[in-house]
């Protein structure tokens, strides 16, 4: 991946708590077997209605959702997080989050930041108020920055690593290889194996 | 003496891989668990990157989210692409794979530990949040996204913060037509649907001890509703002998030496937990849900909330929204709630348990002949425990479809989803928009208030039947 310092964008406001993965991406999307090419799933069911914040043409173009909270609670699909990339959504901010959607997100450079609720709430009424209203989100910093105010926020300090330096997780991981190797001598002797191990 | 310590720090602590870096622990995984839903892209990253599954026999696929129920053949030609590919990366891989049509296909959360190989102690993931479910052995079980589905095929481990730990501590004694369903949803109901973020549970008290492990599952199953990463009971002597007849435990000295090590897995007296919640079951009564999260529940004996009643703005608007959706008015009586479909089944309630409650209440009953009842058992093998027990015989003359295993109804991504404004009484966990359909609306019920409502044709309780 290449390195991921910060991203500035306009705020597409919305509204929401409890903003479920269903939602993000219906279930029927997620038969397909690749990793990109999701945008036309993001909030299937919700982009039916005219007036869904994605159909506004004021916003268009706009990069950063901010959400209610419990953003992306639910299913483990990590499709809603490429369903969002696709659509050019590069940053999620919001009160809480997820936890898998969250650590989903961070693997592939989507900004999910967790922001104070009265943060959010700000930044919602600002975006009303003004649909060009930009944020900038700073990974080296770690804060959220806008017109008038900051906010520091707290990451994952290895996923943050990873996406500053443009580094690959599982070579990362795989560089610790030995110390995998060591634990592995010492598991217990009747942990379950399956297929051909089984036999032998 | 060390430190007390809870039941999940001492999994916490045996599963860490010492490393050289000074992030986040490295956790070692004792069983992967796969399915076709969120594995594609993962062995494509394989293939990309020339690396190979380090443990393929840690690894375990079944086919459930995508199949059919009705047929042993899937027509949509995309689900088809989805499985084979499925079948090839095992093959390809070396991975021990349950297809569509074998005894031992279901799905993959009642398939692990009706195996056995679900064990107290372990470590378990799989690219899907009601991994959870396994916490009832006393492992450490949480669902993962497919960028780590990938890393755990590639190193056997997941590099990750440690969670925080909250003890759920359920006083008093469950009265007897309250299930583990209920409790989940009382629970919910009381801490929300984010109550538990970013915690590891540990469910605790008398009335847990007395749960059979098919209850337990439900229960953790259902911690993921919660928000909390995973849930947990201690093991006790109820799954010593749930795993003491099943076909893949240890055998020989290695079930004694199991034994010892399983009897150490409990909370020491004086560990402490980050966070405590308390929940009095003495006058609980069978839950439903009225909503769009499953939180948003209430007992069966009372009405629709009206969303004035919630303290904050936030929750008042998402029930307002959840109402719209729903198509129901504050103060409407829920057993005045007629449905038109009852779906049995998925990874909370298709194990052989929840087949004979609903049984129970079926004998000698018809369903309403404006409600459509789909029986799907939560795994072949349950399906053919329940025909050993006759089951299907009450399901098939109360009018009710019996069905193949897989995760059908549950999340609509199958051919078994709903279609236009059906509303549906479903023993599944998430009755989120759209889920099962997309103008469907679920209400969350138990296997026996799933049964009655089918009978009554609206919500309704096993005792409410004449
Ligand atoms: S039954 Fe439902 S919740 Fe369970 S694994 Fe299948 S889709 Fe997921």
């Amino acid at each position: 991946m290449e390195p991921l310092t910060e991203h500035t964008g306009r705020v597409l406001p919305l509204r929401r708590s409890d903003v479920d993965t269903d939602q993000i991406i219906p279930s029927r999307f997620c038969r397909r077997l690749t990793k990109t090419g999701y945008a036309d799933g993001l909030f299937a069911r919700w982009r039916e209605a005219d007036d869904f914040v994605l159909n506004d043409p004021a916003r268009a173009g706009g990069s950063v959702l901010v959400a209610g909270p419990n953003f992306a609670t639910g299913s483990s699909r990590e499709h809603a997080v490429w369903a969002l990339r696709d659509w050019g959504i590069a940053a999620v901010l919001a009160p809480s989050f997820g936890d898998i959607f969250r650590r989903n997100a961070l693997k592939n450079g989507l900004l999910a930041v967790q922001l104070p609720d009265a943060v959010v709430s700000g930044l919602l009424d600002a975006a009303d108020r003004d649909p060009g209203f930009p944020v900038t989100v700073d990974l080296v910093a770690c804060e959220v920055r806008w017109d008038g105010g900051r906010q520091a926020f707290e990451v994952d300090p290895r996923a943050r690593r990873l996406l500053l330096d443009g580094q690959d997780d599982i070579a990362v991981t795989l560089a610790d290889g030995d110390g995998i190797t060591a634990y592995e001598r010492g598991r217990p002797h009747w942990l379950p194996v399956f297929g051909a191990a089984r036999a032998g | 003496m060390s430190e007390p310590r809870t039941l999940f720090q001492k999994i916490w602590d045996s599963h860490r891989v010492p490393s050289g870096s000074d992030g986040p622990d490295l956790l070692y995984i004792d069983a992967h668990l796969v399915h076709e839903a969120t594995s594609a892209q993962a062995f494509d990253g394989l293939r990309l990157t020339g690396r190979a599954v380090r443990r393929p026999d840690l690894t375990l696929a079944v086919e459930d989210h995508n199949v059919p129920t009705d047929s042993l053949s899937i027509s949509d030609p995309i689900s088809v692409e989805q499985v084979t590919r499925l079948r090839s990366n095992c093959a390809e891989h070396g991975i021990e794979l349950f297809r569509h049509g074998d005894a031992q296909q279901g799905i993959v959360h009642v398939v692990g530990p009706e195996l056995g190989a679900i064990q107290p102690g372990m470590t378990v993931v799989c690219g899907d949040s009601h991994t959870s479910t396994h916490g009832a052995f006393g492992a450490l079980a949480f669902g993962v996204g497919t960028s780590d589905v990938e890393h755990v095929l590639a190193t056997q481990t997941l590099s990750m913060p440690r969670p925080r730990t909250m003890a759920v501590e359920f006083t008093g004694a469950l009265p007897p037509d309250v299930t583990a369903k209920d409790l989940m949803l009382a629970l919910l109901t009381e801490i929300g649907a984010n109550g538990a973020h970013g915690h590891v549970l540990e469910y605790r008290g008398a009335a847990i001890r007395g749960l059979s492990m098919e209850s337990r599952m439900t229960l953790c199953n259902l911690s993921i509703e919660a928000g909390a990463r995973a849930g947990m009971v201690a093991p006790d002597e109820v799954t010593v002998e749930y795993l003491a007849t099943r076909p893949r435990r240890p055998t020989g000295s290695d079930w004694d030496d199991a034994l010892a090590y399983w009897s150490g897995l409990h909370t020491d007296p004086g560990a402490t937990f980050d966070r405590t919640v308390t929940l009095g079951v003495d006058a609980l009564s069978p839950v439903v849900t009225w909503g769009t999260n499953p939180g948003q529940a209430v007992p069966l004996s009372q009405a629709v909330p009206d969303p004035a009643q919630f303290s904050d703005a936030a929750e008042q608007a998402a029930a307002r929204r959840a109402l719209e959706y729903m198509a129901l008015e504050p103060g409407t009586r829920m057993r005045d709630i007629e449905v038109d479909t009852v779906f049995l089944g998925s990874c909370t309630n298709g194990r052989i348990e929840d087949l004979r409650a609903a049984a129970a209440v079926l004998r000698g009953r018809k369903v309403a002949p404006s409600v459509r009842m789909l029986v799907v058992p939560g795994s072949m093998q349950v399906r053919a425990d329940a025909e050993r027990e006759g089951l299907h015989d009450v399901f098939l003359a109360a009018g009710a479809e019996w069905r193949l295993s897989g995760c059908s109804m549950c999340l609509g991504m199958n051919a078994d989803r709903l279609s236009g404004p059906s509303r549906c009484a479903s023993t599944s966990n998430r009755n989120y928009e759209g889920r099962q359909g997309d103008t469907a609306r679920t209400h969350l019920v138990s296997p026996a208030v799933a049964a009655a409502t089918a009978v009554a044709g609206r919500l309704a309780a096993p005792a409410d039947l004449s």
